[in-house]
This record gives C-alpha cells, structure tokens and sequence, in this order.
C-alpha cells in the first residue's frame, strides 16, 4: 500500500536532514509508528501523504506516487484516498460537529456531499459516541470528543490509508481503546492501511507492526 | 458555490458580534449619502407641499426665514404682527386671513395660538373629542397627545419654558378636549388653543375674583376678539372654568395684540395681486411673504452646503472603506492558522480566496439589504423628514 524508498528531506531552515532508505506498509496492515520527539515521524507522514515533497526518493501510496501528481491532482489524491488525523486536530470552531465531519466534501469538488455522504457521516457519529452532539461547535466539546470528530472526519470519504498523528493523545484508556476499535473496524470495513504515530506503548500490542522511526532513518546534520 | 457561501455564512454567523458590527459600518458606508439625498428631495418635497398650501403670509418686517418656518413648522421665533393686520386684509374682501401666534411651548412642544378656520384650512378634524370651544380649552396633535401620553378630559399645564422670563408664560391647567386625527405632518406635533386663550397666558388678558367685577361673557372662545376695557386689580387664573369664565377679559386694544403670522389665503388671481400691490411699500411695518419662494430658497442654501458635505463624506468614506479593507486583511492574518487547516484537508488556494470572497459578497449583501430596509423606512416615515431637516438649518 505505501512503499518508501531512498527518501531524504529537509525543512528549509533546518540543519537537520531525514532519510530513510526503505519503509512501507502493506495492504490491510495496522501498523504502528513510534519515535522519540523530533525523530521526524510527523514528518514522514506529510511525506506520504503527499503534504511535504521529497528533496530525494521516492514514495508510492497504493501504486501512485504523489510527486508525479501535478498539485490539484495530488490534493484530490490525498483527500480521495488517504485520511488524514491531524495532531492539533485541526477543527473549525465555527462549524457544528456534523459540519466538520463533512467538511472535506463542501471544500473539495472532486467530494460530492450527498444524502448517502450524510448517512455515513451521522452512522460515524453514532459509532463513536458522538451522535446527540451533532449540532454542538467544537468549543463545547472535551478534548476526547473533538478527537473523535477527527477521526470521523478522516474516514468519512473511506479513504485506503488511514494516518494518525498522535490520534488518542489526550484521551482516557477507554476512549483510546474506543477510537482504536474504531479505526481498525474502518479499515477492516475499506480494506485500508493504518498508519499511527504514538507515544502510548500500552496500544503497541493491538497493532500487526510496529516500526521504530530511528531504526529506519539515517537522519543527520548537514 | 453553495458550500463557499454555506461556509461563510457559518463563520458570519459564529461571530455574530464581529460580523454585525463589520455589517453597520458597510452599510453606513454605502448609506449615508443615499440618505442625505433622499432626506434632502423628499424634505424638500414635503416643506414645499407644505409651503404650496400656504399661499401667503404677513409677518413683520425682518428675516422672511423666521416668519414663514415660525408659521408653517412653529419651529422658530419671528418678530410679532399686529393683531389688526388680520382687519386689513378681511376688509378689503380679496381673502381669508388666518392669525397664528407660535411663539411659546408647552413641554417642548409648539403651542398655537389659532382661530377655528385654522382647523378647516389644515384639514384637522378631531379622531377624539371634539375641537376646543371655550377659551381655556385645547386640542392636542396626534404626535403630541401620544409624547404628553394625554387624552380627552385630561388636563395639561402650561409652564414657562424659562424660570428668568418673567415676561413668560402665565402657568394656565389647560382642558383637553381633542386629539386630532394624525396627518404625517407637523400639525401632529403641537398643542392648540384659542388666540385668546395664548394671550391670557402670555398675561393681556386676565380673570377676577369677585363675581360682581368679573367681564361680561366671552361665550365660543372662537370668536372675534373685542377689546374690553375692564378695570385693573385682577389676578391670573390657574384654572378656566364655566364658573370664572366670564370673569375673563383683556385689556388695551386687541388690535395691537401680537400674533406671529397672519396666513392670507387670496381668493383669487386677481385679488392676489390686488393684495400684493397693497404690501409693495417698504415702508410698511409688515410684509407679504410667499412661502413657497421662501422655502425654495432656504433649500437651494441646503443643497449648496450638501454639494460639500458630500464631498466630505465622499472623503470620509474612502478613509472607512480603507480601514475596512484593513480590517480584512487583519482578519485573515489572524485566521491564517485555519486557512492553512483548509489548505491541509485538501483545498485549493482559489477554493480559500472563494471562502473568503463569498464572506465578503454576504457581508455586502447583507449591508445593501440592511440599508435598502432603512432606506424604505425613511421613505415610509417620509414626514419626520422636514423636521429633521429643520433641525439642521
């Protein structure tokens, strides 16, 4: 499903270089991405997902590589096909849960928000607790829920890789356990990929991989 | 389309306050000089109306301004005429003569000195009650009775506007025994008694307290005033009433009596000009003023000044529209961490600048519709334009 190979990237004003010479995912796997702070792992998944470009090598998300995307066709690519659950989250304070959820669908035009897109977007709500606060903002929610209005807003279009970056962060063991179950049922159900980042080492079990970033990298200062 | 402006209209409405706020002063922007122009034609359209029905006043020699805004809007002071002028006119049978004395205010509001034709020229009838019969008596203007929150049967005092003018108001408890039927004209906004009713409080005229002094009866309050040569020695009246009624009378010579204005209603061209030919010496005490002319010019003057106030407000304008922009682009600076979140979900830089000018077009919309509503009510409420242009000059 995600293939990297001879990948190395550095941020402009960075001294700091990532590389990393092979690494990927298979179809239908759950893996687990772990690192201590710094090492790169956010990185990397903006790498697959096509939100940063390499400076070198290449990466292939279900046999497409982004890079040979020109930059509408790669949004529409990320959109379509991967989920993407930010670490800040990243809802909008002005929309109802219901709207963020399909937010993707009114900002997109290759998205189309239909009366089947709604359905699954408030079967999502109920699956994850969320259903009799539909119509509430952000703003009133716990940390636990927004997390959750993340998550459905990632899996909404069904996408075949799922990427979380820190997605039960900040949440009590049930509702980690919650939002896990949720996710693996997701990408059982859309025969997808599961990327995580995580700190929580009491979740590296329910996964089939695990992969420490510092055994793939050979990330230096130039 | 529909999901840009959807998104707008959420985010406006999150920030209701913010968007309200951004919303009155485009609609401002855009408004005021559609409203100074519309306050201008129409005020002009109504005053003249008003000034048409007016064919020609008598006033004192001086600030023709000042007698015709005093005798049409009871809005300012004019140097008074001679009661006797009214005799003048009538004798010579070319026209109806109407005296108007609109020097004073009973709370803020006009108080007429009329005749009862004065009633039938306006065209006021009475919603309530019925016109005022006796000296003592008042009508009030539908405005009027609704601001003193008076009705029929109540009674209203008459106060000075100045404790210092000694020369002031004589306090009369006034009988209310009408309320006019609205007309959307000044004529809503006063208090109306009889001529000599105002000259008793003005302290020509006064009551006695023994009976065997008192004057003979005056009967209708709307009579021709007669000059009653009653003795010295009386006391102001706090309360007319049908007992102290007759005790009442004036003294000197009521000819000499001030009133305003004298409304002179020829009653044709010829007589018109007859009349006209008769106030050409300037060595008259009093003239003959054409109030349509008068008003004409008074609102050629305004035009004038508004030529420049719209090029102030043009000015003014220009600065607000460009802290407004201002105002944007500090809004999007600050709003950059949830564009870049839009960016991130898959959005394109055109979808954002959609985002953002459709929440511009609904703010401009939503002013033009705002203002469009104020607009319609000014046009609506047409009749409190004149004053509000009085106010001004």
């Amino acid at each position: 499903m995600v293939e990297v190979k001879q990948l190395i990237f550095q941020y402009p004003d960075s001294t700091y270089q990532l590389g990393i010479d092979y690494f990927c995912i298979k179809p239908g796997e759950k893996l687990a991405l772990i690192g201590a702070s710094g090492s790169g792992k956010t990185t990397l998944l903006k790498l697959i997902a096509g939100i940063l470009s390499p400076e070198a090598g290449m990466v292939t998300v279900a046999g497409t590589s982004p890079e040979s995307l020109d930059a509408a066709e790669r949004r529409n690519f990320r959109i379509s096909r991967i989920g993407f659950i930010f670490q800040e989250l990243q809802l909008l304070d002005y929309l109802t849960v219901l709207d963020n959820i399909l937010h993707p669908y009114r900002i997109n035009r290759s998205l189309q928000l239909d009366r089947a897109v709604r359905g699954r977007a408030m079967e999502l709500a109920r699956q994850t607790g969320l259903a009799d606060k539909l119509g509430q903002k952000p703003g009133r929610l716990s940390q636990g829920e927004k997390q959750r209005v993340a998550v459905c807003r990632a899996l909404l279009p069904m996408p075949r890789l799922v990427i979380a970056d820190e997605a039960t962060s900040h949440l009590d063991p049930a509702s980690k356990l919650r939002i896990l179950d949720l996710l693996f049922l997701a990408v059982e159900r859309f025969s997808a990929s599961l990327l995580v980042v995580t700190h929580d080492h009491e979740l590296l079990p329910y996964f089939d991989r695990v992969v420490d970033l510092s055994e793939l990298t050979s990330r230096h200062e130039t | 389309m529909r999901h840009d402006f959807y998104l707008a209209w959420q985010y406006l409405r999150h920030y209701r306050w913010r968007s309200l706020t951004l919303l009155v002063c485009v609609s401002l922007i855009g408004i005021l000089p559609l409203l100074l122009n519309e306050v201008l034609t129409q005020g002009e359209r109504l005053m003249l109306q008003r000034a048409k029905t007016t064919p020609w006043l008598i006033g004192a020699r001086g600030s023709t301004a000042d007698t015709t805004l005093a005798a049409l809007y009871f809005r300012d002071t004019a140097p008074p005429v001679a009661y006797g002028e009214i005799n003048r006119v009538e004798q010579s049978g070319w026209a109806t003569a109407l005296p108007i004395h609109a020097r004073y205010r009973i709370h803020q509001i006009p108080l007429l000195g009329i005749t009862a034709d004065y009633f039938d020229f306006r065209h006021l009838v009475p919603a309530l009650g019925d016109l005022p019969g006796f000296i003592g008596d008042c009508v009030l203007g539908a405005r009027a009775a609704r601001r003193l929150g008076l009705g029929v049967g109540d009674k209203l005092v008459s106060t000075p506007d100045n404790f210092f003018d000694l020369a002031g108001l004589v306090p009369l408890k006034l009988h209310i025994t009408g309320v006019l039927a609205a007309t959307d004209t000044v004529d809503d906004e006063a208090v109306y008694v009889d001529l000599k009713t105002v000259w008793i409080m003005e302290g020509l005229g006064h009551g006695h307290d023994s009976a065997t002094t008192r004057a003979a009866p005056t009967g209708s309050a709307f009579t021709t005033p007669e000059t009653d040569p009653a003795s010295a020695g009386a006391a102001d009246a706090v309360e007319i009433t049908p007992d102290n009624l007759d005790a009442f009378h004036f003294h000197g010579d009521m000819e000499r009596y001030p009133v305003t204005a004298i409304i002179v209603a020829p009653h044709d061209d010829r007589a018109a000009t007859l009349l006209g030919g008769r106030y050409v010496d300037e060595n008259l005490p009093v003239r003959l003023i054409q109030p349509v002319e008068v008003i004409r010019h008074l609102m050629h003057n305004i035009f004038r000044i508004s030529t420049l106030f719209n090029l102030v407000l043009a000015g003014a304008s220009g600065a607000a529209l460009l802290a407004l922009m201002l105002v944007f682009a500090l809004s999007l600076q600050l709003r950059q961490g949830e564009l870049d979140t839009i960016e991130l979900l898959g959005c394109d830089h055109l979808t954002v600048v959609r985002l953002v000018m459709a929440e511009i077009l609904l703010i401009l919309l939503l002013a033009a519709g705002l203002g469009s509503i104020f607009l319609a009510y000014i046009r609506h409420e047409s009749g409190i334009l004149a004053p509000v242009l009085l106010d001004a000059l």
